[in-house]
This record gives C-alpha cells, sequence and structure tokens, in this order.
C-alpha cells in the first residue's frame, strides 16, 4: 500500500529506541534537539496580543511582509547581506519545511545531492521523498568533522545538483569560518551545483561570529538557498516558524509548492518572529548560557575519558565510544536501562557514526551534573 | 557583569566546584574572586528567597510606605533617610523622584504593629510631612523569581 521509497526511509532500530525513551520515566535527558529554555516572554506576550487582537486569518503564501522586511534589515545589519523581501524570502513551518521545499524545487529523479555527515537526520530522507540520490560526504573526528576539499573535489565531479551544509552543525557542533567556507565555495563554484545552507543555529556559535554562506560573494549568494528558523535561537520549536532566502526563481518555485501544501506559516507564530527579531538581549543570555553548559559538558567528558572535539557551535557534541567496542545503538540502550540517562545514538546520523553519541547540553545545569554522574558510573563499568 | 557574579546572583549556594565548571575557570581564581567582592561590598550578602506564604505562621504583614520629607540644610535627604531606615522594622529603603521621596518596605506580626511603628515612629519625625501605608496582598514575583508553581510543559524526551 505505501510508496516504496517512503517505506525504506525509517531508520527502524533508532526509532525503536526513541520509543522506549519516551516510555521510561524519570529519565535524564541528552536527547533533545530543542532549547529547555521557554520562548522569551516579549515574543509570547505579542503572540498572545496577536490572539486577542484577532489575529487568526491566513497570510499571503510568501508570509507576512513585516516579518519578510524585518529578516531583510536583520540580515542587512548583521551581516551586510541583503535579500528583497518583496521576492526573495519566504516564511516557512520551521526550518525543515523550507528544507524540504528547496529540495522538491530543484531536484529531479535521479538528482545527486551531497550531504555532509553526520548530518541532521532530515538530509538524506527529504532528498530521497524529492527523489534525489544521495552522495555521502563523509567527515571525521581527527578532521573536526570538518569538510575534507579533497573529498569534495571528487564528488563534486559528479555534478550534484545540490551540496546541503549545516553550519552550525548539528550533531558535532563543528562550525565553519569564512575562509573555510570559502574554500568550500572555491570547489562548488566550478559546477553548477545549488548550495542548501542550513544555518538554523547561527546565532548559537561560541567562538566567533558566524558567516552566512551567502555572504561570501554575489555569485555564491545567486547559488545559495539559505534555510533559517526562529526554533533553536529563539527557544520558540512549538511556533513552528522558518525561512528560505535565495534567488527569485528559486523562491518563486518554493512558493508555488507552499501554497499548494501549506498555504502559509501560522499568522500568530510570524508575528511572534517579528518580536524575535527584536530580542537580541534575550538571545544572549541564552547564549551565555548554553556556552557555560558547554564548558562544563566539555570538560567533565573529557575526564571521563570519553573523546570529544569541542563544538563551537549549536547545543551538541559528539563523543566517539571507539574505546569500549560498543555499537552506539547498544551503548544508548544500556545506558538508558542501566543508568537512566537518554542519548541519541550516533547511527542516527549516518551508519559510519556507530561509534558516536550525540550529547545535548541544552539541559539546565543540576540535571546535566547529574547526568555526568551516571554517565562516569555506566563507563566504569564498560570499562571493566 | 562578571559571569561569577552573575551564576552567584542566581544561586548564591553553588559551590565553587560547579563555579570553575561553569566558567572555565579555576576554583582558586574564583574564590579570590569571590573574596575581593565581598571584600569590597559588590557581594553584600547571601540572601535566601523563601516563599513566606508556603509555611505555617510565617507571613507576618508587610507594608510599603510612601513617605513625604522635608530636605534637612547641607545634608538633604541622606540624614533623614538615615534616621528612618535604622529601625529595625524598614526592610528596605529607597530615594525616589515623583510624588513622594522614600519608599519603605516594612515589616511586622501584624497590623496593628506595623500601626505603631508608623503612628509612633515615623509619623512624630519633624521632617516627616506625609506618609501613605499599603499593606501587601500577595506576592507573585520577588527578586526576578515567580513564586506560583504551575505546571512545567514538558519536552519530548528525545528529539533529533
Amino acid at each position: 500500500m505505501i510508496a516504496k521509497h517512503i517505506e525504506k526511509l525509517a531508520p527502524s532500530g533508532i526509532r525503536q529506541f526513541f520509543d522506549l525513551v519516551l516510555g521510561m520515566p524519570e529519565v535524564i535527558s541528552l536527547g533533545v534537539g530543542e532549547p529547555d529554555f521557554v520562548t522569551p516572554w516579549r515574543i509570547r506576550e505579542k503572540a498572545i496580543t496577536a490572539l486577542e487582537e484577532g489575529m487568526t486569518s491566513y497570510t499571503s503564501n510568501k508570509g507576512l511582509f513585516v516579518l519578510r522586511k524585518a529578516i531583510t534589515d536583520f540580515f542587512v545589519k548583521k551581516y551586510s547581506l541583503s535579500y528583497d523581501p518583496e521576492e526573495e524570502i519566504l516564511i516557512t513551518v520551521g526550518g525543515s519545511e523550507a528544507l524540504d521545499l528547496a529540495l522538491r524545487a530543484i531536484i529531479e529523479p535521479g538528482d545527486k545531492v551531497i550531504v555532509v555527515s553526520p548530518h541532521f537526520v532530515a538530509y538524506p530522507a527529504l532528498t530521497e521523498i524529492a527523489g534525489g540520490r544521495v552522495l555521502s560526504l563523509l567527515t571525521s573526528e581527527e578532521n573536526g568533522f570538518k569538510i575534507d576539499l579533497k573529498i569534495l573535489k571528487n564528488l563534486i565531479k559528479e555534478d550534484p545538483k545540490a551540496i546541503i551544509l549545516n553550519n552550525p552543525c548539528n550533531p558535532t557542533g563543528t562550525t565553519y569560518n569564512a575562509s573555510e567556507l570559502m574554500k568550500i565555495w572555491n570547489v562548488v563554484a566550478t559546477k553548477k551545483t545549488i548550495v542548501i545552507s542550513d544555518e538554523v543555529y547561527d546565532e548559537l556559535n561560541y567562538e566567533g561570529k558566524p558567516t552566512p554562506f551567502a555572504s561570501l560573494s554575489k555569485e555564491a549568494k545567486k547559488r545559495t538557498i539559505l534555510v533559517n528558523g526562529f526554533s533553536k535561537a529563539f527557544a520558540m520549536t512549538g511556533f513552528r516558524l522558518g525561512y528560505a532566502c535565495a534567488n527569485k526563481e528559486i523562491i518563486s518555485a518554493m512558493t508555488k509548492i507552499h501554497s499548494f501544501a501549506i498555504m502559509c506559516a501560522p499568522i500568530v507564530s510570524q508575528i511572534a518572529g517579528c518580536e524575535a527579531l527584536r530580542a537580541q538581549k534575550e538571545v544572549a543570555d541564552m547564549r551565555v548560557e548554553y556556552k557555560r553548559r558547554r564548558a562544563l559538558i566539555v570538560k567533565e567528558l573529557n575526564r571521563l575519558g570519553l573523546s570529544l572535539k569541542k563544538p563551537q557551535g549549536a547545543f551538541d557534541c559528539f563523543p566517539s565510544l571507539k574505546k569500549y567496542k560498543i555499537s552506539s545503538l547498544d551503548f544508548a540502550k544500556r545506558l538508558l536501562f542501566e543508568e537512566k540517562v537518554a542519548v541519541v545514538p550516533g547511527k542516527a546520523f549516518g551508519n559510519e557514526y556507530d561509534s558516536y553519541i550525540r550529547i545535548s547540553y541544552a539541559t539546565d545545569f543540576e540535571e546535566l551534573k547529574e547526568a555526568v554522574v551516571r554517565i562516569g558510573r555506566f563507563l566504569a563499568k564498560l570499562s571493566k | 557583569m562578571d559571569d561569577i557574579l552573575e551564576i552567584l546572583e542566581g544561586n548564591a549556594r553553588i559551590s565553587l566546584e560547579d563555579l570553575a565548571k561553569l566558567t572555565g575557570k579555576n576554583k582558586k581564581d574564583i574564590e579570590k574572586a569571590i573574596k575581593d567582592y565581598e571584600k569590597k561590598g559588590v557581594i553584600v550578602r547571601y540572601k535566601t528567597i523563601i516563599n513566606k506564604g508556603k509555611i505555617k505562621n510565617g507571613s507576618g504583614v508587610i507594608a510599603l510606605i510612601e513617605v513625604r520629607i522635608a530636605p534637612q540644610k547641607d545634608v538633604g535627604f541622606d540624614a533623614v533617610a538615615e534616621r528612618i531606615y535604622k529601625f529595625p522594622e524598614v526592610k528596605s529603603c529607597y530615594l525616589l523622584s515623583g510624588t513622594y521621596d522614600l519608599l519603605l518596605t516594612v515589616e511586622g506580626k501584624d497590623i496593628n504593629t506595623v500601626a505603631s511603628f508608623v503612628a509612633e515612629k515615623l509619623a512624630p519625625l519633624s521632617s516627616v510631612r506625609g506618609a501613605v501605608t499599603h499593606f501587601m496582598l500577595k506576592k507573585y514575583k520577588v527578586d526576578g523569581v515567580i513564586l506560583s508553581q504551575k505546571e512545567k510543559n514538558e519536552r519530548l524526551a528525545i528529539t533529533y
């Protein structure tokens, strides 16, 4: 009954593990991919007011003009990067929808898409749903999980339609600076490949100023679909609000699909989004807090002997289990059953990463501390 | 504000060890910094916020009192304020702009205690020109902390 290409999608082992976690009470979860903060009050208050004022209708397919304009102003001010709010920005239901639309708008059956691994779970799935073929670009811990240009050069020879970049990256926290991105662009520019740049964690960058891929050059901007959203930095996951910025032709194609499938993002969320872009102090406060927790988790996991690259962005880290000779799923299951701590098995982010786990530090300090104690106890048992 | 102060302001009981973990500084440096802050009077006191409404017989009466005063030559408001804030019943004392000058928080075990403080100690002071007493009915938020505990929205325990 179900289409074959959909049926084969589910990573079944991981799904079962998720069900196990969700069914178990009193777990300390380091497996959560969303902030533990509630949306800042000034943003929620705007949403409440919008409802009180009867803002309950559809908006234009592209989204409220004021929000698109606010995004333009935000990018100009922050990165001197300018998109036309009339034709180059589309408001979506979360960054995920923007990704989906981007792929569906440009991929024809059999088109190749480079997915950099370890990757956010949706990339290969959405590629395949759109009829594309995934070309995996594996990165390694030794390389800081950064793209090896030699491998990229080889894959680019296959004339891929698109490459999906995630900067900063979930699950590794790897972040690229401007000069690293430029090197990537110099390789990509040799073909007609479109860059889908998922920058949903851009505000959660702890080491330096984030660089949007589109800000590299005029030519890079033309070939980039910038995907971003409000979920992570503004702690607005439940609002389901994201956006895509790209040239007129691409945005127009994406809007076509969006208008048939979704119509528009919820108006209340869009109004809240306008306020969010003004909430820089609130975002900065959350960033400071994540940065503190990052210091804690990196130091503690290193002390416990887990090999770990210090993440530069997002709120995850991706320690290695290699020395324990155990699969990521077994590790995660045992840690769950024996110590009631949930982490996400590395396999979820690419089959090749079965000796890693993703640990999210978007959890309050006391819980993180207790989780570290439990992980320490578990590792001691494993080493025996 | 310094990281250490910011964290201590939220949780005065945090251990040196945890402070070290959160700030990435070493324990000795943190200990020294805190001592310095204490010496300089930057850190004044470590205080616990207690929701007295939740304790049996815990809650006395609190009043906010607006006081209009006549400033004195040479010393202005400060000398008058000092006369007033030295009373142990006065828990806080601020000089404000606007229609009155001092705002006091006064605590007593019942209304009579507060009333007699106003009538017998505050009002008779020669520089006090008038006082308006507001009795507090309910505390919603104290020092940035919301006192009512509503049910928390739980995140899904595992997501990508």
